[in-house]
Formats: structure tokens, C-alpha cells, sequence
């Protein structure tokens, strides 16, 4: 079983969105180990992109932050080597194509494997174009996440069935950010999944209160929240932490409540 | 046994987010069915002809051939076309397999401003719904434009974001298609972004080679010895050279804007400057940092403000089969008010980068030699920012 399975092993999951480097780094990692304190069961750590096309204006606004405090690809390898000292729980990054291809995918995977990085999710990476990334990522023990749009259809059954890590479903049109509610009927999607594969999904996009996470999860293995963390980043800056930690634990506890 | 498609050498491919999966493929069945349609293509034939204003004129410029003293000078005139530029000739193209698809929305990205009113010319035409992003910036340096779509029915959504050019108008563009694809069609400008948009696009745009290539062997009964096109995304350049592709003799060579200079960060010159990466739902080329971070570029001309080049441009030029010059702002000024003096034709600023290279070009050829420029759109759109380059201050 991989890290990425033990996540889900017990139950349902709650899995938060970090951008690396927003505000800085030193940010980054206390808000890392307060969500891991308060029950966070794997970690999305973003890499910052210059154009991320797959995101609303919040976590748009948190690349652009991250870039123009100087972070890299390097400086966050760096920083998830020195968390995985005292972190335990799986860590997976979430970043653009280009920012693996420019580093070489198979530096990358190795970089990855060194630190400590249990899988990746690359949004502008669909199935017909995973294998130029998945073959080096395998050899390296790095799960390559596939999404699941509420526009797959016919393709649920095909992507399910090579899925490796955990499958993110995203939960709605467009793209990330807060909304008000959640219309896509997850719970098709989950049972196409379900026929097909073992692997544990997880709901993403949208979602930022406690009743839509509880939801969410009740239908899937777990839920991802993203902006909604993002924007206690945005109000709080450097002393974010603590406020990260409180609101991972209400998720958390709404996600495994019956 | 995942498979990629839409591939130009190692370029092209469909790199995007699985929400636009289905649009796409839904998109190349579509197109697949109907490019061999006669019903359809009689229907394109007839906007083309009778409403856009074809086949464009390809014009012996004497006057400028006399001047510079060396080869044969034609120009292709994708300026005459309705709406004033080559952008027409894709946007009635995908607008009509829109329309055929059930679509009845058309969103649209643009830097000038001429694929946003090709579009929203489109849209007015054949009764769609249109939106237009459009750079911030671009709408500043494109007023023009912008009133142009509006008054034509469209909503012009100004994009802040990034540097607020060409670049982030596509990256909102992409953003708007996955959050409502049903009744909406991406009406892409130029030949990227990924598969089918390149080849449908070069296909719409192959009607200016197919035109020219026939116009020169009816006038001169042979080939020309260059094609010269301008460079942004590459929709005019694709247009002219495709049908020339084959004919190894004719030299095809694409002008990229080079801005302040390809020694300097104030480029947009893509195959000069650039390195491969993904971006925008493709392989190519792109301006980018080592890290893979999209790098801000910058040239006089919005249209060809864009830090990638189509799929199809870069296999080109991996092959050895079209030359790719760089050429700055000052030099593209400077032709687009030669051209205006001596052949009384005012090109758009992006054209005038081809025929500054032209410029340079002909005198180094034999009087028997030709060359056929593109010129892919009229300059009118362009004086207000030419005057301000030259330090002068006029009110549209």
C-alpha cells in the first residue's frame, strides 16, 4: 500500500491546499505542520505556475505572491526535505506541466522521491498525454493523480481503471474557488469509479464549509479544500498558522462525523 | 494505452484540463464530419466570397519592387478582407461548424483586437451570443477595436491578470470554456492551444496559400522564390505558407517581433528566444524561465505580444522548412510608414514586421526573384499608437 492509501485507511479523508511560498516559505511550512497537528490526512502542496489556467482568482493570487517572493521548484523541494523530518502524513504536489517538463520529469520524479513526495497532480495533464510523465513517475515510486471532471462521462470507467494514489473528482465546472453550492451528482460518478477501481477518491473544487465537506465525503473517501485555506493565507499573512490549524480541525471533524 | 493526438513532431498534443476533454473530441468529430461535407463547405465558400470579400487580391507592388532595387514584390492582401485582417477566415469557418454543432454562444481571446472583431462579426451575422477577452493593457493600446465589438453586440471582458496581454486574455478564455461548455464554442484565434485548434485553424487560414500559390503561377507561370508572413501565434504565416510546403525551392520565412531586441527581456520573438515547454494546451516553444515560468514578453504590436508559437511553426522549424527572423519595433514602425508612403497601402503594425524583413530581404535578390508578402491586416486600428511611438499625440 502506498502513503497515499494509508491516508484514506481510516476512514474519510480531509486533504488541504497550500501554495508553497505564500507568503514565504517559512509560512508555508508552520501552516504545513498546524494542518498536520489538527488531522489534515495528506497534504496538495502547490508549486507556484506563472498562468495557472485551471484556477479561480484566489489561488491565482497566491502563485502570483509565492513567484514574487522568490520561490522556485528547488526552494520547495527544500522545504518539503526538511518537513518530512517530523511530518509524517503522505504529501502530494499540485503544479502545471511545465513546471515538470522544464525541470526534466525524471530529475523531477527522482527530486521527488529524495524528499519525500508520495504523488502529483498536474491539471493540464489528461489521460491521453499522462504516459510522457506516469512511466518516470512510476519508476520512482511517485503516484501520478488523474481527475475526474463532472464533464468525463464516458471516460469515468478508462481513467478510473489506470488510477493510481487517490482519484480527484472535481466536483464542478469552471474553476477553483468557493461556491455557494455544490449541482454535479458526485455520487454517479463515484459509483462508475467504484465498479471500476479500489482506489479512494476524493471531492475537490468548491467546497469550503463544514456541511459541504461532511457532504462531500459522505458520498467519497474524503474532501479537498483549496481556496478557502488560501484566503485565511490572504487575510492573515505570516500568522496564519493557528488559524489554518483551527479550521482544518472543524473540516476534519465535520468529514468523519456520522 | 493512453494516446496523444494532434501531433507536429514532438509539438501540438492536448494539454489540458479533463473538464475540456470531451469539448475537444466532441470538437474534432465534429470538424472530421463536416470539412468533407459539401453542404457545409458550400456554405463557408459563400461567406467567404460574398460577405468576407474573396479571393484577396494579390497585388505587384512595383512601385516598392522600383525602390528597394532588388526582387519582385507581391502582396498578398489579407487586408482588403471584411473586418480588415486574415482573422475572418477561421472565425466564419469554426463560427459556422459552431452553429452546425448546436452551439450558440461563441467566446473568443484577442490581442489587436482583429480575431475579437472577426468574431464578434461572426456572432452578429449568424445570431450567436459572443464574448471577447482582451488584455487590459491591449485594450488601452486597441480603443478602437474594442468600441468595433461592442458596437457589433459583443461583451469585451477586460483581463487584469498577469501581464495582461494576449497570454492571460487566452488564459481567461480557457478559464470561461470550463465553466460553461454545453452551449459554448472556444472560436480560437490563431493555430495553438491544443488539439484540433491547430489544424482547424491552419485549414480556415490555408485558403490565403491556396489563393496566392494559384494567383502567381496565373501571373508570373512559376513559383515564388520567398513567402514572407509575420509571427505571434501564427495563424497568417501557417495560412500562407501551407500550400508551399511541398514546393521545396520557395523559402518560407516567419517575422517574430522582436520588441527592444532578442538581446534584451523586452522580446517576443518565440523561436528565437525561447525553449520548449507546455503550455496552453500544447508543446512548442515558449518564452519561459529555467524553472518553466511563462516569462512576460513584450513587442509595439498586441497581436503578436504572446510569449508561444503554434505547434505546427515549431515542427517548421525543428525540419528546417521556414526560417524564423527577428525584427524589432523600430524596424516594423519604419515599414509600416514605408509601405504607407510608397504603395499608399497602411499595414496593421503586425504585417508591417513582414514587410520590414521584406525590406531587407529583396535588395539582396536578383530583379527575376519574387517574394510574396502577407500583408494579414490593415493599419488603421494602428495609427493612434504609431503616432505616440513617433512622440505625437492625436485624438481618434
Amino acid at each position: 500500500m502506498s502513503n497515499i492509501r494509508e491516508a484514506f485507511a481510516d476512514g474519510k479523508a480531509f486533504i488541504p491546499f497550500i501554495t508553497c511560498g505564500d507568503p514565504d516559505l517559512e509560512t508555508t511550512a508552520k501552516v504545513v505542520r498546524a494542518a498536520a497537528e489538527n488531522g489534515a490526512d495528506l497534504i496538495e502542496l502547490g508549486i507556484p505556475f506563472s498562468d495557472p489556467t485551471a484556477e479561480g482568482p484566489v489561488i491565482q493570487g497566491a502563485n502570483i505572491r509565492a513567484l514574487a517572493g522568490g520561490v522556485t521548484t528547488d526552494k520547495v523541494f527544500e522545504l518539503v526535505k526538511e518537513l518530512r523530518k517530523d511530518v509524517k502524513i503522505p504529501f502530494v504536489f499540485m503544479t502545471y506541466a511545465n513546471v515538470v517538463f522544464s525541470y526534466d520529469a525524471e530529475r523531477f520524479m527522482a527530486r521527488c522521491c529524495e524528499c519525500g513526495v508520495d504523488g502529483i497532480i498536474l491539471p493540464d495533464l489528461p489521460f491521453e498525454e499522462k504516459e510522457e510523465f506516469s512511466a518516470v513517475a512510476k519508476q520512482y515510486g511517485v503516484d501520478l493523480i488523474s481527475l475526474i471532471a463532472p464533464t468525463s462521462d464516458n471516460r469515468i470507467a478508462m481513467i478510473a481503471k489506470e488510477a493510481e494514489g487517490f482519484i480527484y473528482i472535481v466536483s464542478s465546472l469552471g474553476v477553483t474557488g468557493v461556491r455557494s453550492e455544490i449541482n454535479t451528482n458526485i455520487g454517479d460518478i463515484v459509483k462508475v469509479i467504484r465498479e471500476n477501481t479500489n482506489v479512494p477518491c476524493a471531492v475537490g473544487f468548491g467546497i469550503s464549509k463544514p456541511e459541504q465537506a461532511k457532504a462531500m465525503a459522505a458520498i467519497s473517501d474524503g474532501a479537498i479544500v483549496g481556496s478557502a485555506i488560501i484566503k485565511i493565507l490572504e487575510k492573515y499573512g505570516k500568522d496564519a498558522a493557528p488559524y489554518v490549524g483551527e479550521y482544518v480541525k472543524e473540516m476534519k471533524n465535520a468529514v468523519i462525523s456520522e | 494505452m493512453s494516446q496523444s493526438k494532434g501531433r507536429f513532431g514532438v509539438h501540438g498534443g492536448q494539454y489540458i484540463p479533463e473538464t475540456l476533454m470531451n469539448a475537444v473530441i466532441e470538437l474534432e468529430q465534429a470538424y472530421d464530419h463536416y470539412k468533407n461535407d459539401p453542404e457545409f463547405n458550400r456554405e463557408l465558400t459563400e461567406l467567404l466570397n460574398n460577405y468576407a470579400g474573396r479571393p484577396s487580391l494579390l497585388y505587384r507592388a512595383d512601385k516598392l519592387t522600383r525602390e528597394l532595387g532588388g526582387a519582385k514584390i507581391y502582396l498578398k492582401r489579407e487586408d482588403l478582407n471584411h473586418t480588415g485582417s486574415h482573422k475572418i477566415n477561421n472565425v466564419l469557418g469554426q463560427a459556422l461548424l459552431a452553429k452546425k454543432m448546436g452551439k450558440t454562444r461563441l467566446i473568443a481571446e484577442t490581442g489587436a483586437g482583429q480575431h475579437g472583431v472577426a468574431t464578434a462579426t461572426a456572432a452578429a451575422l449568424l445570431d450567436m451570443e459572443c464574448v471577447v477577452f482582451m488584455g487590459e493593457e491591449d485594450t488601452k493600446r486597441q480603443a478602437l477595436n474594442v468600441y468595433r465589438m461592442k458596437l457589433l453586440g459583443a461583451d469585451v471582458i477586460p483581463v487584469k491578470s498577469g501581464t495582461a496581454t494576449l497570454k492571460d486574455a487566452v488564459s481567461e478564455a480557457m478559464r470561461e470554456w470550463t465553466s460553461r461548455i454545453a452551449d459554448t464554442h472556444y472560436c480560437l484565434g490563431s493555430v495553438m492551444g491544443p488539439h484540433p485548434f491547430p489544424t482547424i485553424v491552419r485549414d480556415f487560414q490555408a485558403v490565403i496559400s491556396r489563393e496566392a500559390r494559384a494567383q502567381i503561377l496565373e501571373a508570373e507561370g512559376r513559383l515564388p522564390d520567398a513567402v514572407i508572413a509575420c509571427v505571434g501565434g501564427g495563424s497568417n504565416a501557417i495560412g500562407s505558407f501551407y500550400h508551399f510546403i511541398p514546393d521545396e525551392g520557395v523559402r518560407l520565412i516567419g517575422c517574430e517581433a522582436a520588441g527592444r531586441g532578442i538581446d534584451t527581456f523586452e522580446t517576443a520573438a518565440t523561436v528565437n528566444t525561447g525553449r520548449i515547454g507546455i503550455f496552453h494546451g500544447m508543446k512548442s516553444y515558449f518564452c519561459q524561465d529555467k524553472y518553466g515560468q511563462i516569462a512576460p514578453v513584450y513587442s509595439i504590436s498586441a497581436g503578436l505580444d504572446y510569449p508561444g508559437v503554434g505547434p505546427e511553426h515549431a515542427n517548421l522549424h525543428d525540419m528546417g522548412r521556414a526560417e524564423y527572423v527577428p525584427i524589432t519595433d523600430d524596424e516594423a514602425v519604419n515599414a509600416f510608414e514605408y509601405l504607407s508612403r510608397t504603395e499608399g497601402i497602411i499595414p496593421a503594425i503586425e504585417s508591417a514586421h513582414a514587410v520590414a524583413y521584406a525590406m531587407k530581404l529583396a535588395p539582396t535578390m536578383d530583379k527575376d526573384k519574387i517574394i510574396i508578402v502577407t500583408v494579414s491586416g490593415r493599419g488603421d486600428k494602428d495609427c493612434a499608437a504609431i503616432a505616440r511611438y513617433r512622440g505625437e499625440d492625436i485624438y481618434e
